[in-house]
């Protein structure tokens, strides 16, 4: 899963496999992580705008 | 205890019961009703009921081990793998109808769109579910991850399959959070928004994902060499069946969404889409599978006069000589569970009457689910040397219960999401007396 995992080998079909399982984590990681702070803010703004 | 005890007593589980009911009608969306919360219980024990004999058969797997089950040395790959393979098959108007509605902007599908994500999100739980007891052993699931085997098509189904229930998860989550009550809380309220507003990206990447576990699905049959019934050739790696699978789940998922929103609008005596949305889809699928069951009439027309004679096989060799499998389970898929439901769905009248389009969207749940059946089950059956005979397989209870357990608690999320979340936008405004 990872380079440094013992059977880790520098070769297409590792590159290939483990390269798209980590590009769409990233995505869905960053994509949630924008959702949240993005909320967090907004309802931050809401709360001073009561006040 | 005295007289008045017991009034205090009853008063008191008066009260529970009344506060129970408060919380409850708290609960279900504006503008809708919902059946007695007595009524809803007694159904939710039915069918918990039936949760609980699979959850006794799952545990009895995972801890008497996989004895449990009628798997041999034919049967690696037994009726769990067929209801797996059917799910996430069935599954895929998930993915597809976000496809056409975040992608391709066909914006009617908005109001669809929840009851596919949730059907989605039940499906591919119960894949990882099933998955989860075929493995025999669940503590080990993550080697697949950690100790990935790079040169096998299904570590890529994995990786795929879990990566898309995640997208399933954020795609029913802002469902979950548009609840009345909960929406109420702002971080919440903009969450849910948040998350519909990017919901293309995660739509693309579940496309994405989908595209490649439906194949590969379809690809651990077609590079069986040694079993001349599953083996085709294909394009570079991936053989024809590789994209026979995803393509038949994009045509046929969103038929089985088309025919649970049937159930579930007989079930509540309500109509919760409009036509004109059941319509565009069904004429969508209608088209996709009519050019699926080209693809796969060809596909089967070679195999049948190329790829299995050359193989020292005559098509009949596997129709013939055992109990079950005939020439009728060909019929079955192609004919019946391809081509009349695609005839009828491709044509106006076919799909405006109620009828026709009904039986269309039951008769392509069977053609899949066979061929999915054919795919896993009768490539086992089938036999290959010249001294094997056919090895049919029936499955145990144990298996029977594990494979109905998805099936219960599909219902059950069902019932709590239907109940208690905007599932259905078009709903209030179509039954007014609510």
């Amino acid at each position: 899963m990872f380079p440094f995992n013992f059977e880790w080998i520098w070769d297409m079909s590792h590159v290939v496999f483990m390269g798209g399982l980590w590009y769409a984590l990233t995505i869905l990681g960053i994509g949630m992580t924008y959702c949240v702070v993005k909320s967090t803010i907004d309802a931050a703004k809401d709360d001073g705008g009561h006040h | 205890m005295n007289g008045y005890g017991l009034a205090e007593q009853y008063s008191g589980i008066s009260n529970q019961r009344r506060g129970t009911k408060v919380m409850d009608s708290a609960l279900i969306p504006n503008g809708v009703r919902r059946c007695s919360l007595d009524k809803f219980l007694v159904a939710l024990a039915v069918v918990g009921a039936v949760l609980l004999w699979g959850v006794y058969a799952m545990l009895l797997c995972w801890f008497k081990g996989l004895n449990q089950t009628n798997m041999n040395d034919n049967y690696g790959f037994a009726l769990w793998i067929w209801a797996d393979l059917a799910v996430i098959a069935l599954g895929g108007g998930a993915f597809f109808t976000g496809f056409l509605k975040y992608i391709i902007a066909k914006d009617e599908l908005k109001n669809i769109i929840n009851y596919a994500v949730l059907i989605g999100f039940i499906c591919y739980s119960s894949a990882l579910l099933i998955l989860a007891i075929d493995i025999g052993q669940p503590l080990r699931g993550w080697f697949i991850f950690w100790h990935a085997n790079v040169h096998s098509m299904l570590t890529e189904v994995a990786f795929c399959l879990s990566c898309y229930f995640m997208v399933l998860t954020i795609e029913y989550i802002p469902l979950i959070l548009e609840n009345r009550q909960i929406d109420r809380v702002p971080f919440f309220h903009h969450l849910s928004h948040n998350m519909h507003s990017t919901m293309a990206v995660f739509a693309a990447t579940g496309a994405f994902l989908s595209f490649f576990h439906q194949g590969s699905l379809g690809g651990v049959a077609g590079v069986l060499f040694g079993r001349p019934f599953a083996y085709r050739e294909g394009l570079f790696i991936w053989p024809w069946t590789f994209f026979l699978f995803t393509w038949s789940a994009a045509a046929y998922g969103p038929c089985f969404t088309l025919m649970v929103t049937r159930i579930t609008e007989a079930i509540s005596g309500k109509k919760l889409v409009k036509d004109n949305v059941v319509e565009l889809l069904a004429k969508i699928s209608g088209w996709m599978m009519t050019t699926y069951i080209i693809a796969k009439i060809i596909d089967t027309f070679y195999w049948a006069n190329v790829t299995a004679p050359s193989k020292g096989f005559n098509l009949i060799d596997f129709y013939s000589n055992n109990g079950f499998y005939g020439i009728w389970i060909l019929v079955l898929e192609i004919v019946l569970g391809g081509i009349v439901p695609a005839a009828i769905l491709i044509t106006d009248k076919g799909r405006k009457s109620p009828i026709a389009r009904n039986t269309a969207f039951v008769l392509a749940v069977i053609g899949v689910s066979v061929n999915r059946w054919v795919m896993v089950l009768q490539v086992m059956a089938v036999p290959i040397m010249t001294f094997d005979t056919w090895a049919l397989y029936f499955p145990s209870w144990q298996e029977v219960a594990t494979t109905i357990l998805p099936v219960a608690y599909g219902i059950m999320l069902i019932m709590i999401s239907y109940r208690y979340l905007p599932i259905f936008p078009q709903e209030a405004e179509l039954n007014p007396a609510d």
